[in-house]
């Protein structure tokens, strides 16, 4: 499977441009990791706390409309304070997996990115720590934000974890701003484009990875488009209505109707979360395949195992979302078939991970002078 | 300006926007927004249980509005952010592409176009419900799918020679 590829590896431009510690090899290293983490931190959520999540919603929902039907104020308010955790439970978590995916793309594309930046290695190496720090900084932070809550805080409504959060996206938007500085001074000296292995890579995986990753991206586009005009407007509508019927349901104490408009809830937030989700990731893996193709030059493994994983990448990551889209049809079983797509994703992203830690070793084992 | 930097220049510039607006929505407006949705829909609620109609369906009107905004300030950071990343993409491989440069140059226009105005558009429906903000959003998605749709194209036509 991992056939050493020595004409790779002792490529002198990509030694020096992958060298140890180098900006380039930190960002690729830490952006494939917290787009990693942030997976697998995403399926946990999903397997683990979600569907209890929102079960606990919905049950807040019905105490306090239960609560209101009762003539109890008191109750209705507990019971909202109880829905505002769940959901900041829930909205944290989402941030977390969110933010810590984001930030190791935007970690890739910096690494694609740094011959054209004119600054000296020492000063991007600093740019790409501080970018490290910053996104994994505001993850960990959003993470905390509900256990940490409000405690000595010297805001009234901003807690410590969530000041964290946001210092940590200010270092990242620092680091992002001082590679654009970096990028004028190239386009601005009218320097030519170095030449770059990682650019110029035309392999069956590279080709499959970009090509498949921008199909998905049109997909998950078209497919955008199509909820916005059909179903964004009538969701919130429906939204707002299903709440307007439970609210005078209650009022009026009519148990039946108060059932029927929390089934009707229920299933209209299942029917937004698939559809919202479906997009969301068939773009996200989209782009994470667009990505993974300008650093095949670099994962140390032999040319069919590099077309392989980059299949089972494709594969799970138009299973998942179409999977996800058919959740409200055929319930758990699509539910199990999405989760494992988001498998297949995670395992071809740590073999491409292992290939190009394969490769840093090379490159250091040649660097100490090894023989290779 | 070539097609290649000016997506570049453009991602980066789109990427920065982004997450300033986001830094400042996080810092400045993200938690009232939250605060105001809850209470909103507590009061909603409190009042139904007062059989307070009037007062029920005020409150759930100003919940309405509040998601509304919310949904979109959050959609706006999101999509600008997500646009910029997928625009660098294309910019660092823009030449894995089998059409012409003046192609290139009309591609990456209506891409970098596109990726701005669509957000803008979401973010413009938060400040008037008229017909305008929507239609920028449309033109920007459009432009944005036609685009991809055209990049495609040039990518399986490279791939063909």
């Amino acid at each position: 499977m991992a056939t050493p590829e020595p004409l790779i590896a002792l490529a002198p431009l990509d030694r020096e441009g992958f060298a140890r510690l180098s900006a380039r090899r930190l960002l690729t290293l830490a952006g494939i990791g917290m787009i990693l983490v942030g997976m697998i931190f995403g399926d946990i959520f999903a397997v683990f706390v979600l569907h209890q999540n929102a079960a606990h919603v919905g049950g807040s929902l019905a105490s306090a409309a239960q609560a209101a039907a009762n003539g109890d104020v008191a109750a209705v308010a507990s019971h909202f304070t109880n829905t505002g955790g769940f959901l900041e439970n829930r909205g944290t978590k989402v941030d977390t997996h969110v933010h810590l995916i984001a930030f190791g793309y935007l970690a890739l594309l910096l690494a694609l990115i740094q011959p054209w930046v004119k600054f000296s290695e020492a000063g991007r190496r600093r740019l790409a720590w501080l970018l490290v720090f910053g996104a994994v900084l505001l993850p960990v932070g959003a993470f905390l934000i509900h256990y940490v809550g409000l405690a000595y805080s010297p805001l009234r409504s901003i807690g410590w974890a969530s000041i964290f959060a946001d210092l940590g996206g200010l270092l990242v938007l620092s680091a992002t701003i001082g590679y654009m500085v970096g990028i004028g001074r190239h386009f601005l000296v009218r320097a030519a484009f170095p030449s770059d292995k990682l650019r110029s890579d035309r392999s069956a995986a590279a080709r499959w990875l970009l090509a498949g990753g921008l199909c998905l991206i049109l997909v998950g586009f078209v497919h955008g488009a199509y909820y916005a005009g059909s179903d964004l407007y009538r969701h919130e509508e429906a939204d707002y209505k299903i709440l307007s019927q439970l609210s005078s349901a209650a009022a009026a104490h009519d148990q039946a109707q108060i059932n029927q408009a929390l089934g009707d809830y229920g299933q209209l937030q299942g029917d937004k979360a698939v559809k919202i989700a479906a997009h969301a990731h068939i773009i996200e893996f989209g782009l994470l395949a667009m990505l993974l193709a300008f650093f095949q030059p670099y994962v140390q493994l032999s040319e069919i195992w590099k077309v392989r994983w980059a299949g089972v990448l494709l594969c799970g990551s138009l299973l998942l979302p179409v999977c996800v889209l058919l959740e409200m049809r055929y319930g758990l079983v699509a539910g199990g078939i999405a989760d494992a797509g988001g498998l297949l994703v995670i395992v071809a992203l740590l073999a491409m991970w292992i290939g190009i830690l394969r490769y840093t070793g090379h490159v250091d084992a040649i660097t100490s002078g090894a023989q290779p | 300006m070539s097609a290649r930097q000016l997506l570049l220049l453009g991602g980066i510039s789109l990427a920065i926007l982004g997450m300033s607006y986001g830094l400042w929505y996080a810092v400045f407006v993200e938690h009232q927004a939250l605060d105001e949705i809850g209470r909103s829909l507590s009061s909603g609620f409190q009042a139904a249980a007062e059989r307070n109609s009037v007062g029920a369906e005020n409150s759930l009107l100003l919940y309405r509005q509040a998601k509304y905004v919310y949904d979109r300030q959050v959609d706006v950071h999101g999509h600008w952010i997500g646009l910029a990343m997928l625009i660098i993409v294309l910019g660092i491989g823009f030449d894995h592409l089998g059409v012409p440069e003046k192609i290139k140059q009309m591609l990456a226009w209506a891409l970098l176009i596109g990726s701005t105005l669509f957000p803008l558009g979401v973010l413009m429906q938060t400040w008037s419900h008229g017909p305008l903000p929507r239609a920028i959003a449309i033109l920007g998605s459009g432009l944005v799918i036609t685009a991809l749709a055209g990049m495609v194209l040039g990518l399986i036509r490279r791939q063909n020679a």
